[in-house]
């Protein structure tokens, strides 16, 4: 059998299935939750390169590559409010994060 | 080609176990580690597909950047594991009803496995054409720095705002700690440190 388009296509969707379902689950944990959306950027990355290659254009890999930098800008900034809410509170859990009544 | 397909199917099914075990690991370092092994199963799946440069870019990237921050982060907070585990079989119905729900969505959209519309597939299949004749890192590098130039420095510059804030947020001045300020060291007036004594000769200074 070959590995077409389609199964790319499914394995992304199971990732990202997983990084929603890892929200839902973690719902107290934000460092999880930031692996989760993590996860879900790679399905997507997936995506695109799957695309890319399967109909020949490599500005799917480009645009991959730029979602890989946000990503990794996200993590950054992400931890580091993790970081200090951590410093200022002593807890990480997501249920006490209402400082700001929003 | 049945080599490729059994590799794909390694490839694929350790990445989606490794992402259940990150969702539902009992201890955030095992996430992280998890996390590790599908980036590494990931990039394989790029580099089977012939996107070499994409999976080195993220094995460096996510591997050696983000998954160590990660890691290190998970380490340096003391946080009560049990406490954040509370609520896991609560939301696990929903959550997976939700999951299964969205999953369904995507595969009969995408017509995956025969049902659903399975003439998307074939749609988007069929413009298959190669671009093999050059490899990868020189095909991206073509468009990378030409067309999409710009492109390419505001990434840049998301990476510099992202490593200021970064720094920025996790800064602190402490009270008490005698830090080095290169400023003012260099902005101290002459008078005020340095004093012309006058020796007399066979006296000395006392």
């Amino acid at each position: 059998m070959t590995i077409g388009l389609g199964h790319y296509l499914g394995l992304a969707a199971v990732l990202f299935t997983f990084g929603i379902l890892g929200i839902f689950l973690n719902r107290k944990n934000v460092i999880v939750i930031l692996m989760c959306v993590e996860l879900m950027l790679l399905a997507v990355n997936i995506n695109l390169v799957a695309f890319s290659v399967f109909q020949g254009n490599i500005v799917g890999q480009v645009f991959a590559m730029l979602v890989l930098t946000v990503a990794a800008a996200e993590a950054a900034i992400g931890l580091a409010i993790l970081v200090v809410y951590f410093r200022n509170r002593g807890t990480i859990e997501v249920e006490d994060i209402s400082a700001m009544k929003g | 080609m049945l080599l490729q397909a059994i590799a794909f199917w390694v490839f694929a099914i350790v990445t989606v176990a490794s992402a259940a075990m990150v969702v539902t690991s009992r201890n955030p370092v095992y996430s992280v580690l998890f996390l590790i092994l599908a980036f590494f199963n990931t990039a394989a799946l790029f580099v089977l597909i012939g996107a070499e440069f994409i999976a080195m870019i993220l094995v460096i990237v996510y591997v050696g950047a983000v998954a160590v921050l990660f890691l290190f982060v998970v380490m340096m907070l003391d946080i009560n594991l049990t406490k954040l585990r509370e609520g896991f079989l609560e939301y696990l119905p929903v959550g997976v009803m939700i999951g299964f729900a969205l999953l369904a969505e995507i595969l009969f959209a995408l017509g995956v496995g025969g049902w659903g519309r399975s003439d998307t597939m074939a749609a988007l299949s069929k413009a298959g054409v190669q671009i093999a004749a050059i490899d990868n890192t020189r095909a991206i590098g073509r468009v990378l720095y030409t067309q999409y130039f710009y492109l390419f420095q505001v990434a840049g510059m998301v990476l510099l705002v992202a490593m200021i804030g970064a720094i920025v947020l996790t800064l602190r001045r402490r009270p008490g700690v005698r830090r080095q300020r290169i400023s003012e060291q260099l902005y101290r007036p002459k008078d005020q440190v340095v004093t012309t004594v006058k020796v007399p000769t066979g006296e000395g200074v006392s």
